[in-house]
Parts: C-alpha cells; structure tokens; sequence
C-alpha cells in the first residue's frame, strides 16, 4: 500500500513537470510584458523594474529559476499587487475557494448518489423518468445561468438571502454560489450512479445475493453500493477540474474575493506571477486530488493490487 | 465438453444468426420508440434552422442601434420580437445570430477534436506496446492539466479571435476521443467475432467494414452528439467571462452575460438567450443519451 | 404425493421483450422426493434455466411465472418477497453456471458465507465463521481457516465452485438447485466437482436438481431425467429407463449424439438436423416437430401432451412408441 502511494506520487512528477513548462513558457511566448499598461514609465526605470524581476535574463534562465523557486514552495512576487507575493494571494484565497468547492463536491457526491440510487431501484418507472429528467436539466443548464436566477429569486424577489459578497458571519453566502456550483455535478453524479447501479444489479452475484434470502436493503447496501460507487469514485478526478473551474464564474458572479477571482484578475492585468502561480497551484490541487482517488479506489476494489 | 453438447451449442448459434438483425436496423427501432430523443432531434432541426433563416425575417440588423427603442421588452408592434438590449440592438436577431456561432464553434470544434482523437487513438491502439504505453502517458499526463485556465491564458494574451476558440477547445476534448477511439481499437481486434471471421477466411477490407466500423461508429456518433454540447458550453463560459466571441458579434454566452447584468431591470434580455442556450444542450444531450441507448443494446 | 418436497404444476415463464412476448416455459409438471436427484437436459433456450430461476424467484424484472410451485407444502410463486427470502438459501440452495461472476468479488469470502448464516439461523459471526471453515473443508478447500478469508479472484475457478457449493450447503437446505454447474471449467474440475455433489447427497440426504445440456453429467448423478425441448417437457423418467429406452424421438437424437465407449466404430455419432426453436414464434403444435424425424401430420398444429405409462416413465409425442424409427 505504502508502495503503491508512493509509486503514485513518483507518477505525478512529469505531470507537474509538464504543467509547470506549459504554464511558464504560454504566458512568455505572449505578446506583451507586464508593465505595458504604465505607458509613461521612463526607459531605465522600466529596465530597472524587468531586472528587479530577472525579465532580462534569457527565457531558459527565468525557467530554471522559476522552476527552482517553485519546488522550494515560493511562486515569487506579484507584479500587480506589489506589496504581496504570490503565495499570500493565494493563502487568502484559496479557503473562500475551497469553502465553497469544497461543499459543492460533498453536496455533489451525497446527493448526485442518493437519487441515482432511487432512479435505479425505480428504473422506467415515473420517479427514475422524473430524477433524470431533472438531471438532465441541471447538466444542460450551465452554472453561469442558474447562478443570476437563483439571485433573482431568492435574493432579489424573496429576499432570503444575501445576493452575493463574503462579508459578515451569516451562512446564507455560503448557499446560493454551493447549490449553483453543486448542481450540473449533482446531476452528472446521479445519471453515473443509476446507471451503474443498474448494471450491477443485473450482475450475477446480484442474483446470488438474492439467491441467498437476503433483504434488498442488505443486497443493495452491503452488495451492490461499493461496486456501483466506482464509476462515481473515478468521476471525482475529473469532478474536481471541473468544480475549479466553474468556481471562476460563480466567484466572478457572487463577488466571492476566492483565487478564481484572483486568476481573472490576473490574466486581465497580465500578472504573470499570479497567472501562473494560480495554474500551478490549480493543477497541484488536481493532481493531489486525484491521487486521494487513486488510494481510494485501491481500498474499496480488492482486485487492484498494489504492484 | 462432450460431443452432444458442442453440436448443441453449435446449432445454437446458428439460431443467433438467423434470428440477428443489422445493428443499425435495430438501432433505429430503439431510437424511434425514444420519444425524448425524437422530440429533442425534431427541436434541433426547428432551432437550426430558425437560427440560419430567423435573422432574414427581422427588419433589424443584429449590430443595428435603434435609439428609438433601448431597453424595451418583446414587442410585436415595434418588431423587437425579443426586445433590446441596453444599447437598442435587437436582441430576437442578436440571439440567433448568438446561435449561429455557438452553433459553429459546438460543431467545428467537435470536429477537430474528432480528427485529433480519432488519428492519435487508431494509432495508439493499433500500434500497441511501448508506442502505445507512451501515447497513452502523454494523454494521462495531459489530462491532469487544469485546461480551461490555459484557455483562458490564451484567449487573454493572444486575442479573442474565433478561430483560436476553435483550435484552444477542440485541442481539449481530443483527449476523450483518444481514450475511447484506443480502447475500442484494441478490444476489437481481438473481439470473438472478429477473429472468428478471421478464422472463416474473411476478407479484411469485409472484416473492417462489416465487423469493426459498425462497432466504432456507434461509439463516436454518440461522443460526437455528446461533445458538441460540451463545446458549445465551453464557449459561452469563455463569452461569459468576456473572453470569447467578441463585439459587434455575439454568441449565447455572451448575451447571458449582457443579461445577467441588466436582468434586475430587463429579465427578457436574460431569459431569451439563456433559454435557447439551455434547449440546445437538452437536446443534444436528450439525442446523445438516445443514440447511446440505441446502439449499445447491453444496456437496454 | 405429499412426502414431495417439491412440486410444481403448470408451471409457465413468459418474457416480455422488445420483438415481443417470449414463451420460455410451458405447462410444466414434475415433483420431488426428499433426497431424490432430478436432471433436466435440455439446450440453450429450452427453458431449464428458467424453470428453476422461476422456482426461487430469481426471474429477470421482464420475466413473468405462472402456475404454482410447491415447496414443502407453501407455493412459492404467490410468497411475499419477505417469506420467499426465510426459504431461499435457508432450506433450498443455489448454485449457478458460472464460479467467476457469481460470487461478489468485492466482499471476502467469510462475509459472503456467514451472512447467510447470521441471517437464517441467527448465529454469531463468530460460530457463523466457524461453521463456514467446516463447511469449505467438507468441499475440500485445502487450508479453509486462512482462505476463508480470501476474496473471490483469489481462488481458481474450480475453487470458486467449491465456494459456491459450501455457499449452498451452509444452511443445510433440504434442496439444493444446480444450474449447470460445471460447464464453466475444465474436464478434470468438472468430475470432481460432480464427485463432491454426489458425495454430498450421500452424505447430507439433500435433494438435488442438476440442470445440464451434457448427458454424461446427468449418468453419473440422478435418479430421474426430464428432458425439455421449447420450454416444454418431452420425456421424463428414471434414469435407467431414459437411457435405455428412450422413448421421445428428441431425447432418442440427443443419446445418438453422444459418443459411446462401448459400441465403438459401431456408427458414426449423428446430428439433429434443424436449429433450436425460436420462442418467439413456436409452431402451434410440437415445438421438436420442423427437426422430427417421425414427424405426422397431427404434430405440426396439436401439441403433444405428456403422458405417463404405468411405469412411472412419461412422454410428449403423438407417434405411438412403437412406430418411431
């Protein structure tokens, strides 16, 4: 077991590696420099500020030594935020970010389980055509549409809750940006799970459990949810890159100050440092997430061997 | 086994055969009696052509500012079937020529991808061994890449053309492609049915067109169906930042942005357009689940 | 009658499908007695499957019985799920054609054998454990009390068997069910694994039901055959009586098929000419009439009815025995 993590863990190397080479050399190839915007900055100050940030060394050097920095854990500087570095940004960021994605996952996986669950045991009939109908409105209903409707009705019209920000204690600016984010992963988790449960319990040793005089309950508890769940299990890899990034527009329209706000903000005002440093971080995040996954996955299908 | 029971089981499978249908044929029986798919094929057809001939039937120009009429809900008598935006262009003609790009780019894109994903995943499969180990690393590695930020990166530093969108979003889902395309490869090639018509001296040219086609077909109709979706809401994310299809032109995305921000004041300019972005994913989604359950009758 | 354990009337299975209703089963009558075994033969589609999967209730959600299947004096065909459940693998076990996907390869296989056993007879899991080793040692599994804790894909096929074997036995079920259990593996595994069901017969008086499409599995195990064709019976009797004198033209072709150590080179083994019918659309009178060799006028719209001789040996065929080729 200890093994297999560790093999795992070796796997993601080339895959930040990667990541990291991408991210770096995207952003350099573009067109444009940081201080572009500053048109009135005079020659040698402008030297001054590009040597400041080693922008005049040639772009290998700038790579290595980004790379350098970042194994030590320091994505540097921000060029926009010139009194923070990249990493505080990113710590204060990152667990209004992880908050929100963090309950939408949860909410995702309990309830995106539960009605596939219920949409299985009641495969064609009005309840199962009933659930996938709904999910198949919350996949085809994207997030950045649900989001100003689920305001104009309960904030707006009803007033319940608040429309956006993440001032004060209350809960209620938790609500809103989870559900809008938890919804098309909600519906996409509960049409996995039907139709993996569907398909395990037409399985053979489904009808050697029931062969055996047990309970439904018990067939489908003890029997069927580990191996329907896998499918589930594997989606998460993915469910996580997508909860990322569609905490970016639900940041965005809430007026949440999480790191996807962060990352908008600094692909707008070409902040290289924070760019990049929130692509890398994202893509850690992923790749530490699908991981957990991985080790997950091990321990609930004994058929996987660790070698 | 004895001698009884193989002769059995032989006989068996000749009843297969004369009893086994085209698997198109049945296909078509299962996905005719899928009222949802029926219904969801018929209201794409309506909504693409609407949006290829709708703008004709509007005295308005979709980049036209009437300054007579901002801000004004639906109305017959002015002829702003969908009212008009801040600005006073109509929004009936900017909502389906909003169409026509969400259109194009769910369509192309799929395209590309299709191509990529189709030439890397044959390949791979079909190559197998060292070649195939390491084009599959590549795909795993690219994979974990956070793609919708490089997008994003891209569309920022390198200018928001359309043709960009298309490469940037078609250079994403090839990698599903290329996953289901290998995997398909490889079980097929060493499928009972194949290399029993192998073994029957079935020519190769049949055994491919006859035995393995089919069988892929199946498979990408259905991600194609299921990817343009995927695309188009890929895109109008992209627009909805502000960073996709950009002014005088306008895409489904964008004008659910325009109408999030005015939909306190002007609800139709968010409704309109969210709407028909909505009904177009429900539809492919409702005809891409159809087609799956169609072809893959396992999972009947 | 009533020292039957099992007896089941008119039983019928109907499937509703896609093309239309499929008649898997038709009017279908036999009994058992305690300890006695009962082989059905039969092809693929003949209905075998379906007639004991309709017994314990095991019908796909599309399939359909009818009729009424005793079992020691309840019709488990009426039961509420609940009361079926204190019947199934407490009094009558179950084993299935295939070792491989038949046992949950998520659960270890101690929890899959004392589950029953908790449940049925309210043991402790620890007297439960105990119980299930004595049970795999009486299969033959080498070293049970550490495989007991094994998960499925850990065992070779024929192991698997054993497992389901032990499975079925745990209870100590006055019948035990098996759908083929040996066509799935090797010839050696398969001998033995017959071996152990007859041993357990011997051993245990359980009655058995053994469904096969091989001759040869039903010779050296039961004591009554029943041979179905289209979902129908076409000859039942003992087993010497079948062998020696079959009397169905259909059962008359199947032991023409197999090859006989004792009368070698005497004939060349023969074939049933015709494919196994579509039960979908069965001709109105004997489903084996379009393959009969002896077939009359009468056979292709009546259907024959079984019949039983004084001897206890019954036939479905119009041709009168005499006048079969």
């Amino acid at each position: 077991m200890l093994q297999y993590a560790f093999k795992r863990l070796l796997g993601a190397i080339p895959t930040l590696l990667v990541l990291i080479t991408l991210a770096f050399f995207m952003i350099r190839i573009a067109p444009g420099g940081p201080f572009d915007t500053e048109k009135s900055l005079p020659p040698e100050i402008e030297a001054n500020l590009n040597a400041a940030y080693h922008l005049d060394e040639p772009l290998i050097q700038q790579y290595g030594r980004y790379l350098l920095q970042i194994l030590q854990g320091d994505f540097g500087p921000s060029f926009q935020y010139k009194d923070f570095t990249v990493n505080e940004l990113i710590a204060s960021g990152f667990p209004v970010s992880l908050t929100i994605g963090g309950l939408s996952m949860l909410l995702a996986v309990l309830l995106g389980s539960a009605f596939g669950i219920i949409a299985a045991l009641r495969q064609n009939r009005p309840t199962d055509y009933a659930v996938m109908t709904v999910a198949m409105t919350g996949i085809s209903i994207p997030n950045f549409v649900i989001a100003p409707l689920l305001i104009l009705l309960f904030a707006v019209t009803l007033g319940w809750l608040p429309a956006g920000g993440w001032d004060g204690d209350g809960l209620g600016k938790v609500v809103m940006p989870v559900i809008a984010l938890a919804l098309p992963q909600i519906a996409y988790i509960s049409r996995l799970m039907r139709g993996s449960m569907i398909e395990v319990l037409r399985s053979n040793f489904i009808r050697t459990a029931r062969a055996k005089g047990l309970s439904e309950t018990r067939i489908i508890l003890r029997h069927a949810l580990r191996p329907a769940f896998l499918p589930v299990l594997s989606y998460l890899g993915p469910a996580s890159a997508a909860v990322i990034t569609g905490s970016v527009v639900i940041e965005k329209i809430f007026g949440i100050p999480g790191l996807g706000r962060y990352f908008v903000q600094g692909a707008l005002n070409r902040d290289y440092t924070l760019v990049m440093g929130v692509v890398v971080f994202y893509g850690m995040l992923i790749i530490v997430f699908n991981f957990i996954v991985d080790l997950l996955y091990g321990a609930l299908d004994p058929k996987v061997r660790y070698d | 086994m004895t001698e009884a029971s193989s002769t059995l089981m032989a006989s068996a499978e000749l009843a297969e055969d004369v009893r086994g249908r085209s698997l198109w044929f049945d296909a078509w029986r299962r996905l005719r009696r899928n009222k949802a798919a029926l219904t969801a094929g018929v209201l794409l057809l309506v909504m693409t052509l609407l949006v290829l001939i709708g703008p004709a039937l509007s005295p308005y120009t979709f980049d036209f500012t009437d300054w007579d009429h901002v801000s004004e809900p639906p109305s017959l008598e002015t002829q702003h079937y969908f009212g008009t935006d801040a600005v006073g262009r109509d929004l009936f003609v900017r909502t389906l020529h909003g169409g026509r790009i969400s259109l194009l780019i769910g369509v192309v894109a799929t395209l590309v991808s299709l191509i990529i994903g189709i030439a890397y995943g044959a390949t791979a499969g079909y190559l197998g061994g060292r070649i195939d180990n390491l084009m599959m690393r590549i795909v795993d590695i690219l994979y974990a890449m956070p793609f919708m930020f490089f997008v994003i990166l891209l569309m920022v530093f390198f200018g928001r053309n359309i043709l960009l969108i298309f490469v940037a979003i078609g250079a994403i889902n090839w990698l599903d492609m290329a996953r289901i395309v290998r995997g398909q490869t490889i079980s097929l090639k060493q499928r009972e049915f194949v290399e029993a018509a192998v073994a029957c001296g079935v020519s190769t040219p049949r055994i491919i067109f006859r035995h393995i086609v089919p069988n892929l077909l199946g498979v990408v109709i259905v991600y194609v169906t299921l990817t343009i979706p995927q695309v188009i809401l890929v895109e109008s994310f992209l627009s909805f930042l502000g960073l996709g299809v950009q002014e005088p032109f306008t895409s489904w995305g964008a004008l659910v942005n325009e109408g999030a921000q005015e939909m306190e004041s002007a609800l139709w300019m968010l409704v309109f357009p969210a709407s028909f972005l909505a009904l177009t994913l429900f539809c492919f989604n409702f005809i891409g689940d159809g087609l799956r359950d169609a072809l893959d009758p396992k999972d009947r | 009658m009533s020292n039957n354990i099992l007896e089941v009337h008119n039983l019928s299975v109907r499937f509703q499908t896609d093309d239309g209703e499929v008649e898997a089963v038709n009017g279908v009558n036999f009994s058992l007695a305690p300890g006695e075994t009962l082989g059905i033969v039969g092809e693929s589609g003949s209905g075998k499957s379906q007639t004991v999967l309709s017994v314990m209730g095991l019908l796909a959600a599309n399939g359909k019985a009818g009729g009424k299947v005793v079992f020691q004096g309840a019709d488990l065909l009426g039961m509420p799920a609940r009361e079926l459940n204190r019947v199934r693998g407490s009094s009558i076990g179950m084993i299935f054609q295939d070792p491989m996907t038949s046992l949950n390869p998520y659960m270890r296989i101690s929890e899959q054998l004392t589950e029953s056993l908790i449940l049925h007879r309210g043991m402790s899991k620890k007297d439960a454990l105990a119980r299930a080793i004595e049970v795999l040692d009486a299969v033959h599994i080498p070293d049970a009390r550490n495989r007991v804790h094994y998960y499925p894909h850990e065992f070779s096929g024929g192991m698997r068997q054993r497992v389901m074997i032990a499975m079925a036995l745990l209870c100590k079920p006055e019948l035990i069910i098996a759908d083929e259990p040996t066509t799935a593996l090797d010839v050696t595994v398969q001998a033995q694994i017959l071996n152990l069901l007859g041993e357990l017969r011997d051993d245990f008086g359980v009655a058995i039901i053994l469904i096969t499409h091989d001759l040869g599995v039903v010779a050296g195990l039961c004591d009554h055959v029943m041979v179905m064709y289209g979902g129908q019976v076409m000859e039942y009797g003992a087993l010497e009586s079948i062998f020696a004198n079959p009397t169905h033209p259909y059962t008359r072709g199947l032991l023409r098929s197999v090859p006989r150590l004792d009368d070698a080179g005497a004939s060349a083994l023969q074939t049933i000419p015709g494919n196994p019918p579509d039960l979908m659309h069965l001709p109105p009178g004997c489903p084996f009439g379009p393959r009969c060799g002896d077939q009359r006028e009468l056979c292709s719209h009546n259907r024959p009815v079984l019949a039983f001789a004084h001897d206890g040996h019954a036939r479905a065929c119009h041709v009168p025995l005499e006048e079969l080729r």
